[in-house]
């Protein structure tokens, strides 16, 4: 990689920030060149991005109409799936998809509910509503 | 070259940033410069061996494959520890307020102090880097009211964080929870001279790339990641086959690599490695890895495309870049071998 194949300007998704990578110089030497992201990195993490977006919004959309819980658009907002929240909280996956159906999650004990907020960094009350 | 006086530095009045590509071989750089040891990324990267290739379809991380381009979490840390007989000293804690009283215990004493933590949670980093990958590292050098002082090796400048923030970042759950990990120098640094470990480090590094027993590490793990591409089904779920030839991307670029994988950051220690051993065989195989490289991320940019729907999905086109690549790996740390 050369010096010139760098992106130089931040691209907006890294809100200004630079990356280290290492390029060739004209003499043949390696250095680190700042890189505002090149087409390839920024296009997969705007996929990346766009992929929780859309199961948010989906969870969202389902949350309204009662078919699912809360639960489930806040996870997919903190980009999580239900096993990175599985993980998080050390509920079983099993119970984790159970506790998202909404009946269940009306039932689900404080003690349950802070686990939740814990793991996806949110207050347990906010875990009940949808904004 | 490097310092090779024995006489501890004392530790440095100002603290001095290092901006790295990689988050944990920029972490013991940073450490090892602020003790006066001059040692570059590439050097600290090529030292512990840590260029890998794993493709493992067993381990799933949002329903796609673990794939990675290095060696795993940790690698570098305790293998530049061994090699270097440095006297790090890693400490993990079961409760979250013990972690914390003992890093402000540390801090106190004047130490740099490197974590590990969630990406996640960690306020600084760009809202669309934040993604809950939880072994990434930094290194906190003060504290100031309640934010601590952070150097955060793949950003430009250091930073703030909130020590409630951090705490969070610290003590998550879940694969490769950080415990709270910490790690610092305990007691003065010995003389450090890479020069006699380098030749041992190329080879296994070779090794590593060319002789693992299992099918989806090193040049087969790439030859085989290849033929899944072309199995992948994109005609029944295009989105699936989309989002997969993604993820081989970020993990490839995104995930602060240097380019292309890391090669390029190897290539540079390569030609670290040539002047040092005096060898200007390794300075045409530097070039070489680099020409890799630039395949790699030709490939990158072909997937990424192939992932947003910009071109055809052509994953005849993706499996034979991978396996070429994969040939020449194989090539070229053979080459790499039998120079050393």
């Amino acid at each position: 990689m050369r010096p010139e194949d760098v992106p130089a300007r931040s691209n907006p998704l890294f809100e200004g920030q630079h990356k280290a990578v290492y390029v060739v110089d004209a003499d043949g030497h390696y250095r680190i060149a700042q890189s505002g992201g090149s087409e390839a990195e920024v296009t997969v993490t705007e996929e990346a991005v766009h992929w929780f977006e859309k199961l948010a919004a989906d969870a969202l959309a389902r949350a309204r109409c009662g078919e699912t819980s809360p639960m489930e658009y806040h996870m997919f907002r903190q980009r999580m799936d239900v096993l990175t929240l599985s993980q998080a909280t050390g509920i079983w996956q099993w119970r984790v998809r159970r506790h998202l159906r909404p009946a269940r999650f009306a039932r689900l004990t404080p003690v349950l509910l802070a686990r939740y907020a814990e793991a996806m960094g949110l207050a347990p009350d906010q875990l009940k509503t949808l904004d | 070259m490097l310092a090779t006086d024995s006489t501890p530095a004392p530790t440095p009045p100002a603290f001095e940033h290092v901006q790295s590509a990689h988050c944990e071989s920029g972490v013991i750089t940073s450490l090892l410069r602020n003790q006066g040891v001059p040692i570059s990324e590439a050097m600290a990267f090529g030292l512990s061996s840590a260029l890998a290739f794993a493709y493992i379809p067993l381990v799933k991380i949002n329903d796609l494959p673990l794939i990675g381009y290095r060696m795993l979490p940790r690698h570098i840390l305790k293998g530049l520890k061994s090699k270097l007989r440095l006297p790090l000293r890693f400490e993990t804690f079961r409760a979250p307020a013990e972690g914390r009283r003992r890093l402000d215990e540390l801090l106190d004493q004047g130490k740099v102090v490197g974590l590990q933590g969630s990406v996640f949670f960690l306020p600084y980093f760009p809202v669309n880097m934040r993604f809950h990958f939880n072994a990434h590292n930094l290194l906190v050098y003060g504290r100031e009211g309640s934010d601590y002082l952070v150097s955060d090796p793949v950003f430009g400048n250091v930073t703030r964080c909130p020590a409630r923030d951090l705490q969070r970042a610290r003590f998550v759950r879940g694969a490769l929870a950080p415990k709270g990990l910490l790690y610092y120098f305990d007691r003065p640094l010995p003389a450090v001279d890479p020069v006699p470990m380098l030749r041992a480090a190329i080879r296994k590094n070779c090794h590593i790339m060319l002789h693992a027993f299992l099918p989806f590490l090193g040049c087969s793990g790439i030859a085989l990641l290849g033929r899944r591409v072309l199995k992948l089904p994109a005609e029944k779920d295009p989105e699936y086959t989309r989002r997969f030839v993604g993820h081989i991307v970020r993990m490839q670029e995104e995930i602060g690599t240097g380019g292309a994988g890391f090669r390029f950051l190897y290539a540079a220690f390569l030609q670290e490695a040539a002047d040092l051993l005096a060898l200007p065989e390794l300075q045409r195989l530097s070039l070489e890895l680099t020409a890799i490289g630039d395949e790699w991320r030709e490939f990158a940019l072909q997937a990424a495309r192939i992932s947003k729907g910009r071109s055809e999905m052509n994953l005849r086109l993706l499996h034979d870049l991978l396996v070429d690549l994969s040939n020449k790996e194989r090539a070229f740390f053979r080459t790499l071998l039998k120079a050393v």
